[in-house]
């Protein structure tokens, strides 16, 4: 089969399967992207969940024992399940399934994902895993506390909050989400690699497709770590196996199991959870990479560099898992090799990071409120990646291990830097969605906001980690070596992660409000090149491109092009169709 | 490169066997020239091997370091029959049918590609029948094992408790594959026969086939870990 035959048929679309009704339409829809705002809304509101979580942890630790609503399991029950919904079901589940979704057909110029129907069970399924970890908080003895790590043994004893239902359900529910992710997954690196349009290759696709591509397959191969211990877990529980669980003295009595291994379990674990990282992490890289390079009016710096940098992150993550486990006890030359394999991911890492820079250099910036978060993720990702590399080595992070400093470092490169990106994407690329701006004011408000409320929030708590305050500690007591001034910071971390909380309903009240009220954006409003904004109708329809299928000239970063009219020339603009500037004290002023 | 009007792309004559690979790969054409749906099962076992893979690995490391007595496979995995004790007799006799199974398979596929739908049909269906003989008789093992050797997945009478948690897990996961593929194969025959592929053509019928070959393939690697070692 070739592509010819490939464009002939699906130039041949169908008018009669468009779907008519309300259902087809916007629930059983297998449009992709239906499926990428269903996935986006669910995603976003268990997120809201989950900042609510974190908001209580805070009131917690910054006024201990002012509000009686929080017991320590419950503390405990909010950290887990806060972690556990921000990693996974909000930002593995929005960057792919949301964003994923969306682009990967307009971007390459295909009507829908290869398999669509697989595609809208996908989504079904992700949100029965929802609905099974939501249940979690109604059963009794409520969620499980036992950290988002789930580490056994104590994931499953009793003595830990939510080690009946409430940890079964977790483990069933990630099970069930990774189902749903395969799916999905399945249907994104195919639809990449074989549903292209003329003209796509490979190394003209926009680096947003080349980071969820990748992403992808790490987590086709990443997840069945997480899903067999899972599945171990689930038998340690039910039936009574010892696959994590060494013999083990509780309260005076000897229990059931014995020579397990709850070491396998970490490293299972890590080796799912380090990929992880970069699986919320290179989407993110590539969304900011073209975020960056339209409102900067200016083609990526080094696009191969960045294609390949994607790649070598993608397969160093791989091998670097055991960086989460210095203080489980390992072999000093394992240590050794993964302290080396880690700080070599810097490598390609700061690549990207330097490239990024060179291509805001000299260039036309306009400071939109994409940009804005565009350029605060390049501030919070540094941070965090430099702590990253101080915790990669082995003697800097023993003495720093389950203090306050972790909890800085991967939330400032894991968790804002990802969020930052998200809320430039959605910025970005909301008129695409709705024909309409998110409101300027608000935006920037929300971006101060953030921005400045992240750092108010995870700076003082670098400080805290070296202070040696350990983290998921219900409250710190009196000790001897934490002086009373601690207390104070955290106090302060806490109002202003309150704050940043309330920033937050401001961009929920502009996201409602601008779908119905915001500015017009009319086509194409940031005269962006790449191939999504070129559709037939705006915002794309059913099927995306009308009659027939966009052909593709050119990569998508052709920005500023000397001797050209406008400043930017669309993927899908052929080389005769370009408009040339004509007057001569034009040229000849280039000629010089 | 990507600035370069794209007949350049095709331009390989000048360029190295690597530069011409990668070439290949990022040209304006279906990076693997096969369907979309044999493409997907690719990577679904891919995504597939890398479970089993974990699976195992996690098995020899908990093997590896229990230190209860690890129970002997020759013995356990032995049967009586007319009053001979033979080891490793049933199991001998299940990897040969699902090797068996694999050749009607590659048989079907080829006679699917020749447009002979009765007898691509009928090697479906053989097919299907051995696998279930297949799972038939590991329900027959499990049995016996659970029955007449008391072994548990929390416990058994020769040794370490790990030796039943980890051979019903897997061999479970692996019957659960097998299941899964009898029914895919029943259900794939049924459609062929109906002429539901008339147009679009069978490979349908060797995706299918991708998939029966893992599973057997997983068992060849189940049954020397398991088995032989």
């Amino acid at each position: 089969m070739t592509k010819m035959e490939n464009v002939a048929i699906a130039d041949q679309v169908d008018e009669s399967s468009h779907p008519t009704t309300f259902m087809s339409k916007y629930i059983w829809s297998q449009d992709h992207k239906v499926i990428a705002v269903q996935y986006s809304i669910t995603a976003i509101a268990v997120g809201l969940v989950a900042l609510v979580l974190s908001g209580m942890m805070r009131l917690q630790l910054g006024f201990p024992n002012e509000f009686s609503f929080i017991d320590p399991s419950s503390y405990l029950q909010f950290v887990t399940m806060h972690g556990m919904i921000m990693v996974i079901y909000l930002l593995t589940a929005l960057l792919l399934g949301g964003f994923g979704n969306y682009l990967i057909p307009l971007m390459i110029g295909a009507r829908d994902m290869v398999f669509p129907f697989l595609n809208m069970l996908s989504y079904w399924i992700y949100l029965l895993s929802v609905l099974v970890l939501l249940a979690s908080f109604f059963v009794s003895g409520g969620p499980t506390g036992a950290g988002w790590t789930l580490y056994p043994p104590q994931a499953i004893l009793s003595g830990t909050p939510g080690s009946g239902a409430g940890i079964l359900l977790m483990l069933i529910s990630l099970a069930i989400f990774i189902v749903a992710f395969t799916m999905g997954g399945l249907n994104y690196v195919t639809t990449i690699l074989q549903a292209r349009t003329k003209g796509m290759t490979l190394m003209r696709m926009p680096l947003t497709l080349w980071g969820i591509f990748v992403a992808t397959i790490l987590g086709l191969l990443a997840f069945p770590a997480l899903l067999v211990s899972a599945i171990m877990m689930i038998f340690d529980k039910v039936v009574g196996t010892s696959f994590f669980m060494p013999a083990i003295l509780s309260l005076g009595q000897t229990l059931e199991h014995s020579g397990g291994s709850p070491i396998l379990f970490q490293h299972l674990f890590w080796f799912f959870g380090h990929p992880e990282v970069y699986i919320v992490a290179l989407p993110a890289f590539g969304m900011v990479s073209d975020v960056i390079s339209v409102h900067a009016r200016k083609n990526i710096f080094g696009y191969r560099m960045m294609v390949w940098a994607i790649i070598a992150i993608g397969g160093l993550s791989f091998v670097v898992w055991a960086h989460h486990m210095y203080v489980s006890g390992m072999n000093p030359y394992f240590g050794f090799f993964f302290a080396t394999t880690t700080l070599i991911i810097a490598i390609p890492t700061a690549l990207k990071v330097y490239n990024w820079l060179l291509t805001l250099w000299r260039g036309n910036i306009h400071l939109t409120v994409p940009m804005l978060f565009a350029i605060g993720f390049i501030f919070t990702f540094t941070h965090g990646g430099l702590t990253g590399l101080m915790l990669g080595n082995v003697i800097i992070d023993l003495p720093l291990s389950d203090t306050f400093f972790v909890v800085a470092h991967f939330h400032m490169v894991m968790g804002v830097s990802p969020i930052m990106v998200l809320f430039a994407a959605i910025y970005h690329w909301f008129p695409l969605l709705t024909g309409r701006f998110l409101n300027n004011k608000l935006g920037k408000f929300h971006f101060w906001g953030t921005f400045l409320g992240t750092y108010a929030i995870y700076l003082p708590m670098h400080y805290l980690g070296f202070l040696g305050v350990p983290r998921r500690y219900y409250a710190m007591g009196e000790t001897d070596f934490i002086p009373e001034s601690a207390q104070t910071l955290n106090a302060g971390i806490t109002v202003s992660a309150i704050i940043v909380g309330l920033v937050q309903v401001v961009f929920i009240f502009n996201l409602i409000w601008s779908t119905f009220k915001g500015k017009k954006s009319g086509r194409n409003p940031w005269q962006a090149t790449s191939l999504e904004w070129q559709t037939a109708q705006f915002p794309p329809g059913h099927g995306n491109w009308g009659k027939q299928l966009p052909q593709v000239y050119r990569w998508a970063y052709d920005y500023s092009v000397p001797k050209v009219k406008d400043d930017f020339i669309p993927q899908n603009v052929a080389p005769r169709d370009v408009e040339y500037l004509t007057d001569d004290k034009n040229n000849n002023q280039r000629d010089k | 490169m990507p600035n370069d009007d794209h007949k350049k792309d095709h331009e390989t004559n000048n360029t190295s066997s690597w530069q011409s690979v990668a070439n290949d790969w990022n040209a304006d054409k279906q990076s693997f020239d096969m369907p979309w749906g044999k493409l997907m099962m690719w990577i679904f076992l891919l995504s597939d091997t890398f479970i089993f893979s974990i699976f195992l690995t996690s098995y020899m490391s908990v093997r590896m370091t229990v230190t209860a007595v690890w129970p002997n496979p020759s013995e356990v995995f032995a049967l009586t029959i007319a009053g001979h004790h033979i080891p490793l007799v049933l199991i001998a006799i299940m990897t040969f049918i699902l090797i068996t199974s694999s050749g009607t398979m590659a048989m079907a596929v080829n006679y699917a590609y020749q447009g002979n739908k009765q007898k691509t049909v009928y090697l479906m269906l053989a097919t299907a029948l051995l696998g279930a003989s297949f799972i038939g008789m590991q329900a027959f093992e499990w049995t016996k094992l659970i029955v007449e050797e008391g072994i548990r997945p929390w416990g058994n009478p020769m040794g370490a408790n790990q030796f039943g948690a980890a051979f019903f897990m897997i061999t479970g996961f692996h019957g659960l594959h097998v299941s899964a593929g009898v029914i895919y194969l029943t259900v794939i025959a049924k459609r062929v026969y109906q002429g539901k592929y008339d147009q679009k053509g069978y490979h349908i019928v060797e995706i299918t086939g991708l998939y029966w070959h893992f599973v057997d393939l997983v068992w060849v690697f189940i049954f020397a870990f398991f088995y032989l070692w």
